[in-house]
């Protein structure tokens, strides 16, 4: 509660506290934009429950599985590195945005994997409606995936070079928002699209 | 300031949690699979914004930036259904 901060009225907390809502505003906007696939996603699914029941079964539950436990930790790491500048150790968030990023790339590599996989079996976006969706909502998220890889490289290089102190880390923050943002549709794509079909 | 601890405490309660989700898509509930798996999307969901988010700490301004998507995606989700069932 802001009323407990010491620091009432310094520039740095109040700007601080501008670019938090600037971020969760724009999650705001990923939330509703995602939000029109999960619409799609629940009308044909009501729509077409036999479709769903039986296409969802040809994908790679094994790979989906491994890629949420890959997310997950990506998170963890994300967040001991901004406890870790919260703190003043430079170094220790440097190796979490380096894990980080290891992770974010290597969910992207099983991503990869699981769609040569279903195009070696045929299943394409225009294959039916259950693929339209799940290459649509993988795709979208890996979009937002290569997006947070660029933000954490970007924080990296920045961190490198001594942009951030216990004072002031404003930058990495707002990106770790945005990468447990990803994390969040994840877990729920998992099992809408793997587990439930 | 949260502990490194908590943070890996919630981690390894999303790991339990994945695994959860896993063995129960196993099991034949016929509707309660679904309601099930997203039961426990969302406690994790929960978990991962209140405590890597930080949400747990933050200020009534920032909940209400937070909940009001979510608002408007029940809205839309429970208005484009209740329109093709009762069309």
């Amino acid at each position: 509660m802001p009323e407990e901060r010491s620091n009432h009225g310094s520039r740095t907390a109040d700007a601080f506290e501008t670019a938090k809502l600037g971020i969760w505003a724009f999650l705001a906007t990923e939330v509703l934009l995602f939000g029109g696939l999960f619409t799609a996603y629940t009308v044909f699914r009501i729509n077409y429950p036999a479709l769903f029941h039986t296409e969802h079964l040809k994908l790679n539950r094994l790979l989906g599985l491994i890629n949420t436990l890959v997310l997950i930790t990506s998170s963890l790491t994300m967040a001991l590195g901004i406890a870790a500048i919260r703190r003043g150790r430079r170094r220790l968030l440097e190796l979490c945005l380096l894990l980080t990023i290891f992770m974010a790339a290597g969910f992207l590599g099983i991503k990869y994997l699981e769609w040569s996989e279903d195009f070696a079996r045929g299943l394409y976006p225009d294959t039916n409606l259950f693929f339209s969706l799940y290459f649509m909502m993988t795709g979208l998220h890996g979009l937002h995936v290569i997006g947070g890889i660029t933000v954490l490289a970007t924080m990296l290089i920045m961190a490198r070079r001594g942009a951030f102190s216990e004072q002031y880390h404003t930058p990495v923050e707002i990106s770790g928002l945005y990468w447990h943002f990803v994390d969040l549709v994840w877990i729920y794509l998992f099992p809408l699209l793997y587990l439930i079909g | 300031m949260t502990s490194y601890r908590t943070y890996i405490i919630v981690w390894l309660a999303l790991l339990v949690l994945t695994a959860a989700t896993w063995l129960v898509s196993y099991t034949d509930l016929g509707v309660m699979n679904a309601v099930a798996a997203l039961f426990i999307a969302s406690v994790k969901a929960a978990l991962v914004a209140l405590f890597f988010m930080h949400l747990r700490y933050e200020s009534r301004l920032v909940w209400a930036f937070a909940l009001f998507p979510l608002f408007f995606l029940a809205l839309f989700i429970a208005g484009t259904v209740t329109d093709m069932l009762f069309r």
